[in-house]
């Protein structure tokens, strides 16, 4: 996994709550048997007609924000189905960040394990980034996964809280499977049944 | 004084491989459930490590997903869906896999197999890379879905990095009134305490009203505590745990049999355990519930109204209630017994097990689907397809007009050819109505089986509660 430890680039707001992950990648995408390729048909049913031809009015397709990189949404994010196709699709599209007031837990999980980092803010937080970046588009903001700040370089600077080990994982680019596998000892020792007497204990 | 432990504080601790300060739990993974659609990426993380399954014997595979209801003789229509079932095919038998494929009796939708195979059991942890892993918690286990990545992680280890939830109990207390099922339990639940009401949080049901559920009811209502935001949903093991699973193939046999028993009544929450959190409901305010929404804490009782605007909680919601209310093309305040509807899917995870097919077709019996409206019936596995067959059920359904169908996932994400059309109206038996889920434009309405074949037949909502039943 690629390391993260500081990202500045422009936001996108999308402050719809409730989004789920088969707004983020629609099913007939999740046939493939690939890792790559899904940004093209990120928010797909959003994006574009019937017709294959763009909504204009979806933000997304806004040229203003074709740059983006980090995305503002609504409460909830991430809601529904545990496709991992949907942090895919989001990073394959160039994004790096998501920032909203509470995330749903599978994807939450999902996009660590993929270096996609989410940054959890007030809904008053999200609402005012999303407003400037309406207002200012391509106004750069920076997320520092460091100190844990996000910043407009200005008026806003907030603190935000992840995850002590994700955090460390993230900014180490650590492969999970790697760590567990140094725990192959206590794996085996509990297949073994040595740890019968926990499991009677605890129960 | 030791403190008095709830049923997930006992499947948590029992599972325990590693501790260590800052860093989540390494948990055991009892039961590994594999289908073809989140899977492919996960084998091939393995070959390019160079690692192997480390329990094969732990992992069990079918197809569900992406595999036509239809014509299974034929080859496949979509050659994509083709290529991912013959990936998991070979991914099998690469890695020693069990794999019940489309040529076999117990092929079905993987939580309705599970089960069904005596393969879940109380007390297990379970995961699969499919959100409504949940349903296994039926059972008193520890299930929950997750992520490619995840099942590449137990593929590999057999253990998963896991912090530790909270306790939520809901409790639904008092006896179902007539007509409220299962499906209508949860949907009320969803209805109180919101989408995002559970999360952090693993739920335990209990009451008087969970009590009386048979299993497979217990099984609709974990199913979708996902849909509640929880990371897994449980019900205590007791009786009727141990009647269901019995005779099932995988369940341990004999003295391992009395053994198992005797463990698994040390399951249920100890009295005075603690909760984070309490939720209490009467069961006698339940009703039939209707989803009028894009989300399913947007429903109805079905003597209701959709909502208006000044009913949302706050701007958030009534933005999402705008633009529900024109996705869905309902209008604040219309009679939710109004609204007509083009089709019906009685089927999915949540619904699709014998005693939903027995409940829709006691309503179905001696009736016809209405003319405007296509319905069709998909049961969960191959083995309740022919349980329904055997029982008549199936020659209710056909004589009432519904289509009957092979066993797997169909509507209910429409990754087949089983897909609503722009702006078709279902009533289906499914678990999500978020925009497009059936298909692109397509508008789902939430609803139990039998209000399900209710509507089909009648062309529109109506209440099952005043149904006019045809008795065998």
């Amino acid at each position: 996994m690629k390391p993260f430890h500081k990202h500045t680039g422009s936001a996108v707001p999308l402050m719809r709550s409730n989004i789920d992950t088969d707004q983020i990648i629609p099913k007939q995408f999740l046939k493939r048997i690939e890792r790559t390729g899904y940004g093209e048909f990120l928010f797909y049913d959003w994006r574009y007609n019937s017709d294959g031809s763009l909504i204009q009015d979806f933000v997304l397709n806004d040229p203003r924000y074709s740059a983006a990189s980090i995305l503002l949404a609504g409460e909830n994010f991430g809601c529904g189905s545990s496709r991992e196709h949907a942090p895919w699709s989001l990073l394959d599209h160039g994004f790096c960040v998501v920032i909203a007031p509470r995330f749903a837990d599978i994807f939450y999980n999902n996009s660590f394990k993929n270096g996609l980092l989410l940054v959890t803010l007030d809904s008053a937080d999200v609402e005012w980034l999303a407003n400037e970046a309406a207002t200012e588009p391509g106004k750069p903001l920076t997320v520092d996964l460091e100190d844990c700040v996000v910043t407009d370089g200005q008026s806003f600077t907030r603190t935000f809280k992840v995850d002590e080990f994700r955090r460390h994982c993230l900014l180490d680019g650590l492969d999970d499977i790697g760590l567990t596998l140094q725990h192959e000892a206590a794996i085996t020792a509990y297949e073994q049944g040595r740890f019968e007497a926990q499991r009677n204990a605890a129960v | 004084m030791i403190p008095m432990k709830t049923l997930y504080d006992k499947l948590w601790d029992s599972h325990i491989v590693h501790e260590s300060p800052g860093q989540p739990a390494l948990l055991y993974v009892d039961l590994h459930l594999v289908h073809e659609v989140t899977s492919p990426q996960a084998f091939e993380g393995l070959r390019l490590a160079g690692r192997t399954v480390r329990r094969p014997e732990r992992t069990f595979a079918t197809v569900d997903h992406a595999i036509p209801t239809l014509n299974r003789d034929l080859p496949f229509k979509d050659p994509i869906a083709a290529k991912q079932v013959e990936t998991l095919r070979a991914n099998c038998k690469e890695f020693g896999v069990a794999l019940y494929d489309l040529d076999r009796i117990e092929q079905g939708i993987i939580h309705v197999f599970g089960p069904e195979q005596g393969l879940t059991q109380p007390g297990m942890t379970i995961v699969c890379g499919d959100s409504h892993t949940s349903t296994h918690g039926a059972f008193g286990a520890l299930a929950f879905g997750i992520g490619t990545s995840e099942v590449e992680h137990v593929l590999a280890t057999q253990t998963l990095p896991q912090s530790r939830a909270k306790n939520l109990l809901i409790r639904v207390d008092g006896e179902l009134p007539f007509g409220v099922t299962a499906k209508d339990v949860i949907l009320g639940i969803i209805n109180r305490i919101g989408t995002g009401g559970g999360t952090g949080h693993v739920i335990e049901f209990a009451g008087a009203a969970i009590d009386a559920l048979s299993m497979e009811g217990r099984m609709t209502v974990c199913n979708m505590s996902i849909e509640a935001g929880a990371k897994a949903g449980l019900i205590a093991p007791d009786e009727k745990t141990y009647a269901y699973l019995r005779d099932k193939p995988f369940a341990p046999k004999d003295e391992e049999w009395d053994r198992a028993v005797e463990h698994w009544r040390k399951l249920p929450s100890e009295p005075g355990a603690q909760f984070d959190r309490t939720v209490k409901i009467d069961a006698a305010d339940l009703e039939p519930y209707v989803t009028w929404g894009t989300s399913p804490e947007m429903s109805v009782k079905i003597s209701e109204s959709v909502p208006d605007l000044a009913d949302a909680r706050d701007d958030g919601q009534k933005a999402a209630f705008t633009r529900a209310y024109e996705y869905m093309g309902v209008e604040p305040s219309q009679k939710i017994d109004a609204v007509n509807i083009d089709r019906a899917f009685i089927g999915s995870c949540t619904n699709a097990r014998i005693e939903d097919l027995r409940a829709a077709a006691r309503v179905a019996r001696g009736h016809k689907v209405s003319g405007r409206v296509k319905a069709m019936v998909v049961p969960g596995s191959m083995q309740i397809k022919r349980q329904a067959e055997d029982e008549g059920l199936a020659k209710v359904f056909v004589d009432a007009g519904f289509e009957w169908r092979d066993a797997g996932c169909s509507m209910c994400l429409a990754m087949n050819d089983d897909v609503l059309g722009e702006g078709e109206r279902c009533a289906s038996t499914s678990n999500r109505n978020f925009e497009g889920r059936q298909g692109r434009g397509g508008r789902t309405h939430l609803v139990s089986p039998p209000m399900a074949a209710a509507a089909a037949i009648a062309g529109h909502f109506v209440d099952v509660r005043n149904w006019k039943f045809n008795e065998q």
